[in-house]
């Protein structure tokens, strides 16, 4: 067989049997042996479960799972996780309390593989700066520092594959810009491959070679993550592409104005009367260029279509750093903007934050 | 105050009793506890009953179930007989593991609180980092337990201490081998011997209130370290 593909890792999961609504995971895939791999997806994608199924923390799933031609479960075995080589880093750092940054460094250094070695003490206490902070508790550590030792212990015990569960998803902004060049710096110099959970593009973007795209318990695409990021028709779209579309009742018409009302949630979106009637459905596309925000209603501004949402996820541009694509949500019908990245500093946006959305024109689709 | 040479050897009879019967417990009830804290088995509520079912009996009841089944005619009474073992009723042994029945939930419940408190993800983090099942128990678990096990301790101990129900029934009043604290000044006040009950009486008093004591900052210290695992 290829020793190039039988070095990779190759996982396969079937649906349980009796499997309905419940959620599953169904995928049959390999992971290259090199570099960063992103696993990418919306939360309940099943990012996360497929992580936990690699490292051997969720023994509920039964599937094949092969490393370097080592058998980690098949029908037949499982391999307990501690006899994995694998490393891994959760997303609240996950310290031991009772002991301290270097106690916890002891720990993984006790247990390390000591035939191989991937990465030196020095090295490690280097890379991730935490020298200073290592005779603390992690009762007395940042979130950040936490991390950075929680992501040190996972070097030291010498894995062969790194697995990491969204390090940054638990950090604020702040934390996350301090984390992510340590990151960036660990998945260079580590000679190891590092599989990287993650449902925030510009993580991805920064830190991954390879990515699968998750969804729903399938993988819909995976590929060099730049082909993918520059793919139109790849899943991606939604996410990068210009437009959305959504669709409402015409709730209300002016025939003085010549406008009709389309009902988006429990607001509305105004636009030109057609030849629609009152209660009849109406498909409009949404460009993101045309949507902007603001933080409170202008009742002075010529934009009629002012709607309150509030942004569910954002990342910056894969294709121009210097603009930033907002996900709102009004209700459960979502919209894309795309601003400057200092339009979205100056506002401080973020995730959870309520908006007013400005959409300058709407096109109607029928 | 004055305490009667019969006195002094109640109360060494009293702490060498809640001693053994503390450390004993302790042991037996690790295993319990862990199974407790982390099975998803149907058997764990029937389990979690019998544990905690001397915590709602009447001590008599305890004793007279245990004095019939270490009596000549209960399984463990003629089980005892046919190894040739002195048997348990009226004994310092009968005592102990009466005692041991008694004080179980009291040992069993907050160890069992204390590791559910550690939670998965400590010992998920330790199975990453190579450690097996038994090491991630040793060196994650029982210290991370470390104020579950002060309290299973201190209530074990002071609830033997304190027992007089299931004591009168198994032990019986021989001095120096069941005669107790508590049957000690229930024997001073049948005799309307106040003074010596008073003595003794007071003695139990403070002993409660200063274990009650070091249970409470315990349990103040545990809540700033986010371990729990008390059931006061």
């Amino acid at each position: 067989m290829n020793k190039l593909l039988n070095n990779r890792l190759h996982i396969t999961i079937k649906p349980p049997k009796n499997a309905q609504s419940r959620f599953y995971l169904d995928l049959d895939v390999s992971i290259p042996n090199t570099g960063v791999t992103a696993l990418f997806g919306p939360s309940g994608s099943g990012k996360t479960t497929l992580l936990r199924y690699i490292a051997g923390l969720n023994n509920e799933i039964q599937g094949e799972l092969r490393f370097r031609g080592d058998i980690w479960q098949n029908q037949r075995r499982t391999l307990a996780s501690h006899k994995r080589p694998i490393g891994y880093v959760f997303q609240e750092a996950n310290l031991f309390p009772h002991l301290t940054a270097q106690q916890n460094l002891d720990f993984a250094i006790k247990r390390a593989d000591k035939t191989q070695s991937v990465i030196a003490y020095d090295e490690v206490i280097q890379l991730l700066n935490i020298e200073d902070i290592l005779t603390r508790y992690p009762s007395q550590l940042s979130g950040g520092e936490s991390q950075r030792v929680a992501i040190a212990r996972a070097l030291l015990i010498q894995p062969k594959l790194l697995l990491m569960d969204e390090p940054l998803a638990a950090l604020d902004e702040g934390l996350k810009q301090e984390i992510l060049p340590y990151l960036e710096k660990v998945c260079y110099q580590a000679n190891i491959p590092i599989i990287y959970v993650s449902h925030a593009l510009d993580e991805v973007i920064r830190l991954s070679d390879h990515m699968l795209v998750l969804e729903k318990g399938k993988v819909i695409e995976q590929g060099e993550t730049s082909t993918l990021l520059g793919q139109l028709d790849s899943s991606f779209s939604t996410l990068q592409d210009a437009s959305v579309v959504i669709a409402g009742k015409v709730t209300k018409q002016s025939i003085e104005w010549g406008l009709s009302w389309v009902e988006v949630h429990d607001q509305s979106i105004i636009v030109k009367t057609a030849n629609e009637q009152i209660g009849d459905t109406l498909r409009l596309r949404i460009q993101s260029k045309d949507v902007s925000l603001s933080l409170s209603k202008q009742e002075d501004s010529s934009i009629l279509n002012r709607l309150s949402a509030f942004i569910d996820d954002l990342c910056v541009d894969p294709k121009d750093a210097s603009m930033v694509l907002v996900r709102l949500l009004i209700g459960e019908v979502p919209i894309m903007a795309r601003v400057t990245a200092l339009s979205a500093h100056n506002l401080s946006l973020a995730k959870g934050k309520s908006v007013i959305a400005q959409i300058k024109s709407v096109a109607l689709l029928r | 105050m004055q305490l009667s040479p019969e006195d002094i050897g109640a109360i060494w009879l009293t702490l060498k009793l809640a001693s053994v019967v503390t450390l004993l417990l302790i042991l037996i009830s690790t295993p319990i506890a862990w199974w407790l804290a982390r099975t998803q088995s149907w058997l764990k509520s029937p389990i979690n009953a019998i544990v905690a079912m001397p915590l709602v009996l009447p001590p008599t009841v305890l004793g007279f179930y245990l004095l019939i089944l270490f009596g000549p005619e209960g399984a463990v009474g003629e089980f005892f007989d046919h190894l040739g073992w002195s048997p348990l009723p009226f004994s310092f042994s009968g005592l102990v593991v009466a005692s041991m029945i008694y004080s179980l939930p009291f040992v069993v419940q907050p160890l069992q609180n204390a590791f559910i408190a550690i939670g998965d993800k400590p010992l998920e983090a330790a199975a990453t980092l190579r450690a097996s099942a038994w090491n991630r128990f040793i060196y994650i678990a029982l210290p991370l337990a470390k104020p579950g096990y002060l309290s299973a301790a201190i209530l074990g101990f002071a609830h033997t201490v304190g027992e007089f129900g299931v004591v009168l029934m198994i032990g019986g009043n021989i001095p120096d081998e069941t005669r107790v604290i508590s049957v000690q000044i229930y024997d001073h006040v049948e005799a309307l011997d106040y003074t010596q009950a008073h003595s003794l009486s007071l003695l139990m008093v403070a002993f409660a209130f200063v274990t009650l004591v070091c249970l409470y900052s315990i349990q103040k210290r545990k809540k700033n370290t986010s371990i729990k695992g008390g059931i006061l």
